[in-house]
């Protein structure tokens, strides 16, 4: 198995650069915020273990927010985000993207505070990366490579069927499988089809990510008494808070909304990316810490299979503390419109949006941490979007193809790739074709 | 019918529409409008005779129903303060943006610029529905036209509608799936609702009241004081004047039917009733409870009965908040974890209860036998269709999700390369993935591929419009005078 990485780098734009810049993203677009594969800055698709990324402007309309708690407007710097999920290690990824489009990066960078055209760009890109607290990949080990093969393997066997639609009509499953077994054995002989084994996974990836996996857990037990007492005085805390704290939910400013809806629904997929405040002292920021490292040993650990809790829609998704951990940001990669996405949110996520957001300033009221809050729905649709900003630059290594789409051409393929089934298990997976 | 006691809802503040279709009254017009003159048109909202929903014995034999549009309001002089109050969809209407109409599919042969009204100077401002008994309908509609209406209004189109008894234009009975409102506020609104109920909050379909997430829709709440005192008192906040009360917002879609398209490429009933999700006498695939509405898909998991992708199962799937039906707290809590075993479909689909419409439309143009419509077309063949209306209070979450997610999309519940076979505009997708295939499950063998599905529902016009109370109707009357004086 090959995990998945990410990247995230942020640097804070010159403040006379930022309209130039913005022309710069503009040439990356073959569409209103949808890359151009093939662009001269960063032509994503010469990295073919890619299967997300976006370059965007970290625009944030709500800093003034935190004068519901008597605090004066802070000034952040405008942020350049470059941010990518992919196959390898992100040392490797790095290297490899700050050789192959440094001319590219340069550009971009050049707009950036303290950026040295003849420095070491490898270096500053480590320097200005910041690390996901959270970070979930729809299915843990689903490589751009397999995703590719699985998705021509099912086109193959599509058009299969269809051609020999005589022959397969009365077929049953398992005459079924021998068929499409027998017919893709020749296309790949051909190589007009290839499936690559999985590789096998690094030991020390297996020893890190079982260590990982395990030592919370012991730690968790061993800790238990003192857990539990910290919990409920947390809990009782937050519940006080709850009551008074300032819910700030007008509806987005129009031309916001107008903006952002020009690139979406262009694809099956769709970008979002938010940024917000977090509620200030030492509780919301325990429990939004906490929040969040519950929620990347969930992502780490237990959602590895193509669902996050319910939610089957996001392919990849990133928390990203910045600002000394006072803001928030989040960005995800996910399958169907807004408003189906804010949808799946409430009604199938709610407690934990609740956990980890209703730590962010105007985020609406929440009962003992995981009850109400979203449910409040207008409110909390009001609140993600009007904290949403607007991804300039986003790729897709796999336009066409939702997350339910990979889980169904991996299940195609391991069914195909099984020597026999049993009649019930043929009977499942000619349901999938 | 429940007596009007019964009910939380004033029905004499309601427009008709809501609680009835006026289907005795088999024929009716939709005049669409533009203002001329705003001073008329408000002396013609003070005299018209609006139905409301108070039942009457006998039935009535007309029934006049009034909504605007955006520009409609604006063009009575309703003050911007009050019209900023009123959603972002109805603001910036049906055609109001490319993004909109993407996610609607309103593209292709569907698009705006191709429409006979709706756009530019074809945007209408004000909708009057008018019903009547066949022989009365244009003596109705004279006896509106009164000197003030002819100074207010000039036409921008008048949609007829044809009484084909119950059957739409394809040969399917139509109108059977619809929401049966909570008039009695009798469901409790907290919590989860594991299974499909066809009992729908009314605040789903009539402003101001609690939706189904037990909360009162975003509308205009105006500070007393004036003319605002027309309004009866908000609910949730009993200082503002609630101007959304007891009104809601009305989508119309004109739907032109390619017929002969239709049922060149069926062929058989067979096939037709896959498309549709119903026998032509309205009889589900699946089977039944005790009507033709009483049932859910439970038992057709994989689709062998009814298509995942029959219209019927796309425009209302008939799922409760979970895909299995919890048996206490742990198992609920378990899959609210997604810890429960599940299937491959489970959770690909929303709760259907936050996504109902009341349908109120009607057909046009002449009908067509299936047999007629494999015949070649004569000469001047006459546009057939549907002239769609709905309800809902909550245009994005309600009938937009319904288009975008459930009509529109290519990958809805997990299908590939279809979209709704009767309303899918074929247009492939940015992948340049197709759009117009149509799959047909089989138990134990593998599934039909039905290619190539031509277009056969064009869209040729449509607005968003604002149904307002009766007390609303004498604020909008009023409002503007003021603010012109």
């Amino acid at each position: 198995m090959t995990p998945q990485s990410a990247f995230f780098i942020l640097a804070p734009v010159r403040p006379q650069a930022e309209r130039e810049l913005l022309a710069l993203l503009e040439t990356m677009n073959a569409q209103p915020g949808h890359a151009d594969p093939n662009n001269a800055v960063i032509p994503f698709a010469q990295f073919p273990q890619l299967h997300f990324a976006r370059v965007c402007l970290v625009r944030d309309d709500t800093t003034s927010d935190v004068s519901a708690y008597g605090l004066p407007q802070p000034q952040y710097p405008l942020y350049l985000a470059i941010v990518g999920d992919f196959d390898e290690s992100p040392e490797d990824f790095l290297k490899d993207l700050s050789e192959r489009t440094a001319s590219g990066l340069a550009m971009l960078f050049s707009h950036c505070e303290g950026f040295d055209r003849n420095g070491d760009l490898l270096a500053w890109m480590r320097q200005h990366a910041a690390p996901a607290s959270a970070w979930y990949a729809n299915w843990k080990g689903r490589t751009m490579l397999q995703i590719r093969e699985e998705a021509a393997l099912r086109d193959a066997m599509e058009t299969y069927l269809d051609g020999h639609w005589d022959e397969v009509a009365s077929a049953s499953p398992l005459e079924l499988h021998a068929a499409l077994r027998h017919y893709l054995s020749g296309e790949i002989a051909a190589a007009r089809l290839t499936m690559t084994p999985d590789p096998p996974t690094r030991w020390q990836w297996w020893i890190a990510n079982a260590f990982a996996s395990v030592a919370p857990i012991v730690l968790g037990i061993v800790l238990s008494p003192v857990i539990a007492v910290v919990a409920v005085v947390l809990l009782v805390l937050v519940r006080i808070r709850e009551s008074t704290d300032p819910e700030i939910c007008p509806r987005d400013d129009p031309r916001h909304r107008a903006g952002i809806a020009a690139t979406e629904d262009r694809d099956v997929s769709n970008p979002f990316s938010a940024v917000g405040t977090l509620k200030p002292g030492l509780v919301r920021r325990t429990v939004g810490l906490f929040g969040l490292w519950i929620l990347n040993y969930a992502a780490q650990h237990v959602y590895t299979r193509g669902r996050l809790a319910r939610v089957r829609t996001i392919h990849f998704a990133r928390w990203v503390w910045i600002d000394q951990k006072r803001r928030l940001t989040f960005m995800s990669n996910y399958d169907g419109s807004l408003e189906s996405y804010m949808d799946d949110f409430i009604n199938k996520a709610g407690f934990g949006l609740n956990f980890v957001f209703s730590n962010g300033i105007g985020y609406p009221r929440t009962r003992w941490l995981l009850a109400d809050g979203c449910k409040d729905e207008q409110k909390f649709k009001n609140f993600l979007q009007r904290h949403q900003f607007y991804t300039q630059v986003w790729y897709n290594a796999h336009p066409g193809l939702s997350a339910v789409d990979l889980e169904r051409n991996a299940r195609v393929r391991a069914g195909l790739e099984a020597r026999s089934l049993s009649p019930r298990d043929a009977d499942a997976w000619a349901a999938l074709l | 019918m429940i007596g009007d006691e019964t009910s939380v809802v004033d029905y004499g503040d309601v427009q008709g529409l809501v609680r009835f279709a006026h289907n005795h009254l088999t024929a009716a017009y939709y005049l669409l409008l533009r203002i001329a003159d705003a001073r008329s048109a408000r002396a013609w909202l003070r005299s018209a005779a609006v139905t409301t929903a108070a039942t009457v014995s006998p039935l009535p034999d007309t029934a006049l129903q009034v909504a605007f549009t955006a520009s409609g309001l604006r063009a009575l002089g309703i003050p911007e303060t009050v019209l900023v109050q009123f959603s972002d969809e109805f603001l910036s209407g049906l055609s109001g943006s490319q993004s909109r109409s993407r996610r609607l599919g309103d593209e292709g042969a569907n698009a705006p610029h191709n429409w006979t009204w709706g756009t530019a100077e074809h945007e209408p401002d004000v909708l009057v529905a008018i019903f009547a008994e066949p022989q009365a309908l244009d003596a109705c509609v004279r006896s509106l036209q009164t000197p003030e209406w002819n100074a207010a209004f000039v036409p921008i189109a008048t949609l007829d509608t044809s009484n084909l008894g119950g059957v739409e234009q394809f040969g399917f009975t139509d109108g059977i799936s619809q929401p049966e409102i909570d008039w009695q506020q009798q469901r409790n609104l907290r919590g989860d609702k594991p299974e499909y109920e066809n009992s729908v909050a009314i605040g789903e379909f009539l402003l101001g009241y609690p939706n189904e997430y037990d909360c009162e829709t975003e509308r205009p709440l105006l500070d007393p004081g004036g003319v605002n005192d027309l309004l009866a008192p908000a609910r949730e906040d009993p200082a503002k004047r609630d101007l959304g009360l007891n009104g809601t917002y009305l989508v119309l879609r004109d739907l032109r039917q390619d017929v002969r398209a239709f049922w060149s490429f069926a062929k058989s009933e067979e096939l037709a009733s896959m498309f549709v999700g119903r026998h032509r006498d309205g009889t589900p695939l699946v089977r039944t409870g005790a009507t033709n509405n009483d049932f859910t898909y439970a038992r057709d998991p994989d689709a062998i009965r009814c298509p995942f992708g029959a219209h019927i199962r796309r425009t209302n799937p008939r799922n409760g908040d979970f895909p299995q039906v919890p048996f206490g707290p742990i198992a609920t809590g378990l899959q609210m974890l997604g810890f429960r075993k599940s299937a491959f479909h489970d959770d690909l689909t929303s709760s259907v209860r936050f996504h109902r419409i009341l349908r109120r439309g009607r057909e046009y143009g002449p009908g067509l036998t299936p047999a007629d419509a494999q015949l070649p077309p004569p000469a001047n063949d006459p546009p057939r269709g549907l002239r769609f209306v709905c309800l809902n209070a909550n245009i994005g979450r309600q009938f937009e999700f319904l288009q975008n997610a459930w009509i529109a999309s290519d990958f809805f519940n997990g299908l590939v390369g279809e979209a709704d076979p009767l309303l899918g505009n074929r247009e492939p997708g940015l992948a340049g993935e197709s759009t117009d295939a149509f799959v047909l499950n089989r138990a134990h063998r593998a599934r039909r591929r039905v290619p190539a599905l031509p277009q056969f529902v064009t869209v040729t016009g449509g607005a968003y419009f604002f149904l307002p109370s009766l007390r609303g109707l004498r604020y909008f009357a009023q409002a503007g005078e003021e603010g012109s004086q």
